[in-house]
């Protein structure tokens, strides 16, 4: 999970990096009263993605009016897509020198790699290009991690100036903390500035987290969900506890497996060039257990889908014995009723795949045609989705 | 012959008194596994009971502790069902027991419990293979995992996969001539066991003839095996990558199937699996097609 700034700097906040948490609002008229406070400000869109000042969404305000103006330009419009619905008061401080810091997981060593670099901080990506020694990257044993000995050690090899270097290192550790403690993926700071009387404060902040360790361990973690930034689709699949992802097309896929998914996409996508050009609607694993209600489950969010002609069912029975699925499916279609209107196409292998079938064919279900293998389902999926 | 598991290989499971744990105990001693035992701290003591595959019942001891298990049975490799809170406690104490081999099947471990089981790992008796994967098996002798064995037997295709459900649609595409060893090595960004490891083990095993690796989108495992295949690798290998129509940026199921800019992408992998000489299939079907001529010219 992706954390918006302001988030990310509440995380900054409670593991002691020195940063200054702003203001988050809603409407303009907030905008007004934060800035009344705050005096000299900045205002910045809240949106997970970045060039937001590029597109606009970070305006210097230095009278209450004036941020009351910017909030009001900057709520609604898009940034790479995303609706900007809160905008971050925080005050003006013009940095002295801009530098960047990051942790991140590092899966090709199979390690923690901190990234660093005293030269630039927004810039980061062309300082990498024009000079790329300026740009250091460190790698983090998990087993031993960062302690004032290690952040020492990569402040030095950073080369932080004289002046800030105990709180870098202090910084660092912070971050660590971060990092380690909130089962970030991610922490990084940039720019990660030096302000006037030297004192060095993250100015922005990004943070990812493990999904996997939010469910596990971190249940405040459910406070930077927001559910406006989410597809409605997607909302109602992740209360179902579905692993459902929205896409741009009209074949409804279900399947088992994230791996069998993504393939049948693939396989749809290149059926559906001889049909109109249809895409897949959905990413939908329904995992191992394929039973009735789960089936109904991820068929009643792909048929509410209004792009989706069709459905493809692909489903490889190999712990789950294929006439469970063919059972799901039967069941599942009884649940919907009337509401399951679409074309389904089923294409079942593996486990007691005749019996499977078999329950298909006896159900006789107007909607479901039932097929042989993964291309031909794909194939005829593609075909309804086209008619 | 096979890789890192056979019909010698004698298996425990942690966490065998769960939901998981017992299905899949009762279906690994259905496929002719070796299964001595298992391993649970509150139940040390009770015995666990399943059918053989030839229908007798088979009565498990519960062990307090892996070193334990191992000292009375001679296990040899530990699969593990332990929740994913308790996963990074439960290999870790495997290790400590110099566990030849473990196979994490638990899905939904932190990455960080991950990385911490990996480092600890470094320079231990151990090979770790998950986690969140469907384990390995090697038909006709042993499972250590959560595959069909139903699918198909021996035979000369060595399997490695990123996923599961890939893993048994590929067995099931080329049943009528079988495999040595198939491994799944998990979706997660940091697993155990990785591509090359397993083209390194499969390249050495006599009875695999032609090697199948399927990946997916996500990280960069896949270009480092192209780059290994293309050093190391003298047997014929066959290649599918999943998700060549997955946007950017979104996560597709498997905690390491994201695709972040220009990395990672499925056509990316494809190009470079097919400059180091291994034909890439555009479907399963199409990559089980590209084996069977090999096969066939064998």
């Amino acid at each position: 999970m992706d954390l918006m700034e302001y988030q990310a700097k509440k995380l900054f906040a409670k593991h002691g990096v020195a940063v200054t948490e702003g203001v988050v609002v809603e409407t303009a008229e907030e905008a007004r009263k934060a800035a009344e406070e705050i005096g000299f400000c900045v205002v910045k869109a809240q949106v997970k993605a970045g060039g937001r000042g590029k597109a606009g969404g970070v305006k210097l305000a230095k009278t209450a009016d004036e941020a009351f103006e910017h909030a009001s330009n900057i709520l609604g419009m898009e940034i790479k897509g995303l609706k900007v619905n809160r905008v971050l008061i925080t005050p003006a401080t013009p940095p002295v020198e801009e530098y960047y810091f990051s942790f991140l997981l590092d899966r090709s060593n199979r390690q923690y790699l901190c990234i660093a670099s005293v030269e630039g901080g927004v810039e980061i990506e062309e300082v990498a290009k024009t000079n790329p020694d300026a740009v250091k990257k460190i790698g983090i044993d998990p087993g031993t991690g960062v302690d004032e000995a290690k952040a020492r050690e990569i402040a030095t090899e950073c080369g932080f100036p004289e002046p800030v270097f105990e709180q870098a290192v202090s910084m660092i550790q912070s971050l660590y903390t971060v990092f380690t403690e909130e089962d970030a993926t991610l922490v990084e700071v940039n720019p990660l500035a030096r302000l006037e009387g030297d004192k060095l404060e993250a100015l922005d902040g990004k943070v990812s987290l493990d999904e996997n360790a939010s469910e596990v361990r971190h249940e405040d973690h459910e406070q930077f969900v927001i559910r406006d930034e989410e597809d409605p689709l997607e909302a109602k699949a992740k209360d179902k506890g579905l692993n459902y992802v929205k896409l741009d097309g009209q074949v409804g896929i279900i399947g088992n497996g994230a791996g069998l998914v993504m393939s049948t996409l693939d396989v749809v996508a290149y059926a559906g060039e001889a049909h109109g050009g249809v895409k897949p609607a959905n990413f939908l694993d329904i995992g191992g257990g394929a039973n009735a209600q789960v089936m109904a489950d991820g068929l009643d969010v792909i048929l509410n889908d209004e792009q989706v002609k069709s459905v493809f069912v692909n489903v490889f029975g190999g712990i789950t014995a294929c006439d469970e699925v063919a059972k799901g499916i039967v069941g599942a279609l009884d649940i919907l009723g009337n509401e399951a209107t679409k074309p389904l196409v089923v294409r079942l292998d593996g486990n007691n795949v005749d019996l499977g079938r078999q329950i298909l064919s006896e159900a006789n279900h107007p909607l479901v045609t039932i097929v042989d293998t993964m291309d031909g389902g794909a194939d005829k999926a593609a075909e309804l989705a086209n008619a | 012959m096979s890789i890192y598991l056979n019909k010698d290989s004698k298996v425990i499971v942690q966490g065998i008194t769960g939901g998981m744990g017992a299905k899949h105990t009762a279906l690994m001693l259905d496929s002719g596994a070796q299964i001595v035992g298992g391993v649970n701290a509150r139940k040390a003591g009770t015995t666990v009971t399943h059918k053989d595959h030839e229908g007798n019942d088979v009565t498990l001891p519960v062990f307090g502790t892996v070193e334990e298990a191992m000292k009375e049975t001679g296990a040899n490799v530990s699969v593990l069902f332990v929740p994913p809170a308790f996963t990074k406690a439960a290999a870790i104490e495997a290790i400590d027991a110099e566990m030849p081999l473990i196979v994490v099947i638990t899905e939904g471990v932190p990455v960080q419990d991950t990385a911490e089981v990996w480092s600890y790992l470094q320079g231990k008796a151990t090979r770790m293979i998950g986690p969140n994967c469907p384990g390995i098996i090697t038909p006709g002798e042993s499972l250590a995992g959560i595959t069909p064995h139903t699918i198909t037997g021996k035979g000369p295709v060595g399997l490695v996969s990123k996923s599961g459900t890939l893993t048994y649609q590929m067995m099931y595409e080329l049943k009528d001539f079988g495999f040595s060893t198939a491994i799944g090595i998990g979706g997660d960004p940091i697993v155990g066991t990785t591509h090359i490891d397993a083209l390194e083990a499969f390249e050495k095993d006599d009875e695999t003839k032609v090697i199948v690796m399927i990946g997916e989108i996500g990280g960069d495992a896949e270009e480092r095996a192209a780059a290994y295949i293309k050093e190391n690798i003298s047997k014929p290998v066959v290649g599918y990558v999943a998700g060549f129509t997955a946007p950017e940026g979104k996560t597709m199921g498997h905690a390491g199937a994201i695709v972040s800019g220009s990395a990672g992408t499925a056509q990316a992998k494809k190009e470079a699996l097919e400059a180091a000489g291994v034909k890439v299939g555009k479907t399963p079907s199409e990559t089980a097609a590209l084996a069977r001529e090999i096969l066939q010219s064998l």
